[in-house]
């Protein structure tokens, strides 16, 4: 195919694209923008206080320890359960792409699925039953276990952790799945009649080509758990104060949306940076 | 003659409508507006349908008049942010004569400069209450003398406030011995609510969840509304509201008309019946906040919470009302809130 497209390939290209585009440009872009444009606004536009451009928001932001503290939390919260999430998901991925097989790995994906069906704000609240002080957990551990126990597990940051994996791990295990499903099985077996061990085959065969898959799923719990709000809120408690919660405080409780805008490009700004600084490693992998 | 007959139904019909209105109330969850038994009474006896919206904040209810406008017919305001909606042209003056009931309010409440601008009533005083603390009985035998109890050792991590920062602002002025309205020594607040932060379980929100965490056990004592009280110890819930010596944070509630709403005379006939003693009696039995209404209080029994807490005048001496708060100290609370919450 050369590289110049006629002008009936060239219609057609556009007709098969456009929904997509004047659906990124309705659902994503227009919103965006006004964001952006409320961001560095002194007031509310449309209200009836007279308003004008300004940067203070963003100075907000950065003037007040608050936010920073907050948002470094956040940050370390993300990290945190996106390590557990590959550590956890990665091999139940490889489980289930390369040892088990028919039925029950049909029924195993469906249980994987499974949270997807159920919405979220429920799983959470679920979560809160179980873990809270003489809740599910603790009642089942008391029956099976001699000794008497007390978890509290309730409005710790472990809580937000355990909620926040549960509703993540999926990611991490489908894009997993898919990138050693593509990895040949005659591969493995290669490596294994030349007498490599099953760690060297992890370390020098899946990991690397499935490297595509945990990068994927990697970026796919961290950007959104940098601004979760609703577990932090519901499981954290006390401690549960996190740069989302603040977010969502300016939109919903405090009426300050510029300076939620602000807030929120700031992470995207920050999210963007920390992309950015691991683009290499990203490419090096997923090459 | 079959298009006369259509016409003559449609004429109908309108008339109907005009008569009976759908009128759209904006008020907390469970708080007085949405009782099915009074609806039900109020639509038999004028024909209006009451639908029920909800916040979750005061803020969060300014936000919703500010961002629909017209979809409200009746709000609920804290008489602190009466000024403020009222300055933003949010709600209209209300039509007094079409409020019989209105003449019983309790002359203080009626004649309150947080409701009353230039002799037009923007806010029919409806219910007041105290922000106090409740405990929980199995946790306490004898009520606690002091709010020092909430700092005790003994219930760390068995207490709660709720996550609000000029609450927990006022609340902090209380327990410091200073003036809500007019707090001179700020950091003494900050001291006092920083060394609150490790006795807490977690915050509550609502009424609701409140509820839930004193039913599950999770709390000792916990800052609470007295109206909430009355309805939680209707429930069944174990506790008892405490008034200790350093006094309680007093706040007063009011039904006002939105501006931009269409119903006004519809909004006027539902907030009457809100004001009247008959409807206020039934509601005290399931749990509701003290009435604004004189009449109203007059007719409850002897025993009830709310003619108890009405009648003890010790107990209302130690009661500060809340004040209207300016921007910039509602921003400076809201900053010294967060800060406190960020360094968790």
């Amino acid at each position: 195919m050369s590289g110049t497209l006629t002008r009936g390939e060239r219609r057609r290209l556009a007709t098969l694209l456009s929904p997509a585009y004047l659906w990124l440009t309705v659902a994503i872009f227009l919103p965006l923008s006004a964001m952006l444009f409320f961001s560095f606004a002194s007031e509310m536009p449309g209200g009836d206080t007279a308003w004008q451009l300004t940067l203070d928001n963003y100075r907000e932001v950065f003037a007040s320890p608050t936010y920073l503290i907050l948002l470094r939390k956040s940050l370390i919260l993300a990290s945190t359960v996106t390590l557990i999430c590959l550590a956890v998901g990665f091999p139940c991925a490889l489980v289930l792409a390369k040892s088990i097989r028919g039925r029950s790995r049909e029924a195993l994906f469906l249980l994987v699925i499974l949270p997807f069906w159920s919405n979220s704000l429920v799983r959470i609240f679920s979560w809160a039953i179980v873990l809270r002080g003489n809740g599910v957990l603790e009642l089942g551990l008391e029956a099976v276990l001699p000794f008497d126990i007390r978890l509290n597990l309730m409005f710790t940051t472990g809580a937000v952790i355990i909620g926040l994996v549960h509703s993540y791990l999926p990611y991490v295990i489908l894009t997993s799945y898919l990138a050693l499903q593509a990895i040949d099985d005659k591969l493995i077996d290669a490596a294994r009649s030349m007498g490599a061990s099953p760690l060297t085959i992890l370390r020098r065969l899946l990991i690397p080509l499935s490297a595509s898959g945990l990068i994927a799923g990697a970026v796919l719990v961290f950007v959104p758990i940098v601004g979760s709000f609703m577990e932090p809120r519901i499981l954290g408690g006390r401690v549960g104060t996190y740069y989302g919660t603040v977010i969502e405080d300016q939109f919903v409780a405090v009426y300050n949306w510029p300076l939620g805008a602000a807030l929120s490009f700031v992470l995207l700004a920050v999210v963007l940076v920390i992309l950015g600084l691991a683009a290499p490693a990203l490419r090096r992998g997923a090459a | 003659m079959k298009l006369s007959l259509i016409a003559a139904t449609a004429l109908a019909f309108a008339a109907h409508a005009a008569a009976a209105d759908e009128i759209r109330v904006l008020n907390w969850q469970g708080y007085g507006t949405d009782i099915g038994w009074s609806l039900e009474a109020f639509e038999a006896a004028t024909g209006h349908k009451v639908v029920n919206e909800y916040f979750n904040s005061e803020q969060e209810m300014l936000t919703k008049l500010r961002t629909n406008p017209g979809a409200y017919d009746v709000v609920m305001i804290n008489a602190a942010f009466t000024a403020q909606a009222m300055a933003e042209d949010l709600i209209a003056p209300i039509d007094t004569a079409a409020i019989p009931n209105f003449a019983d309010i309790t002359p203080n409440f009626a004649g309150d400069s947080k409701l009353v601008h230039d002799g037009q009533v923007y806010g029919v005083p409806w219910t007041w209450g105290l922000t106090s603390i409740a405990v929980n009985t199995g946790a306490y035998p004898d009520p606690p003398a002091s709010l020092d109890t909430m700092w005790d050792p003994a219930h760390q991590g068995r207490v709660s406030i709720r996550d609000d920062a000029v609450e927990a602002v006022q609340f902090g002025a209380l327990a410091t011995g200073q003036d809500i309205n007019d707090i001179q020594d700020l950091d003494a607040v900050r001291d006092k609510l920083a060394s609150l932060m490790p006795q807490l379980r977690t915050f509550w929100g609502s009424e609701n969840d409140w509820n839930q965490y004193m039913a599950a056990g999770e709390f000792d004592v916990a800052t609470y509304w007295s109206g909430s009280a009355a309805r939680s110890i209707a429930q069944g819930l174990p506790i008892a509201f405490v008034v200790p010596a350093e006094g309680a944070i007093g706040w007063l509630d009011s039904l006002s008309i939105p501006e931009s709403s269409t119903r006004k005379e519809a909004a006027a006939q539902f907030i009457d019946w809100m004001i009247d003693p008959e409807f206020y009696v039934k509601w005290d039995l399931e749990g509701a906040p003290t009435s604004a209404n004189a009449k109203a209080i007059e007719a409850l029994p002897d025993t009830s919470f709310n003619k108890q807490v009405v009648a003890d005048p010790d107990l209302l001496a130690r009661v500060q009302f809340q004040a209207p708060l300016s921007d910039e100290d509602r921003e400076t609370y809201l900053k010294l809130w967060q800060a406190l919450k960020a360094a968790q």
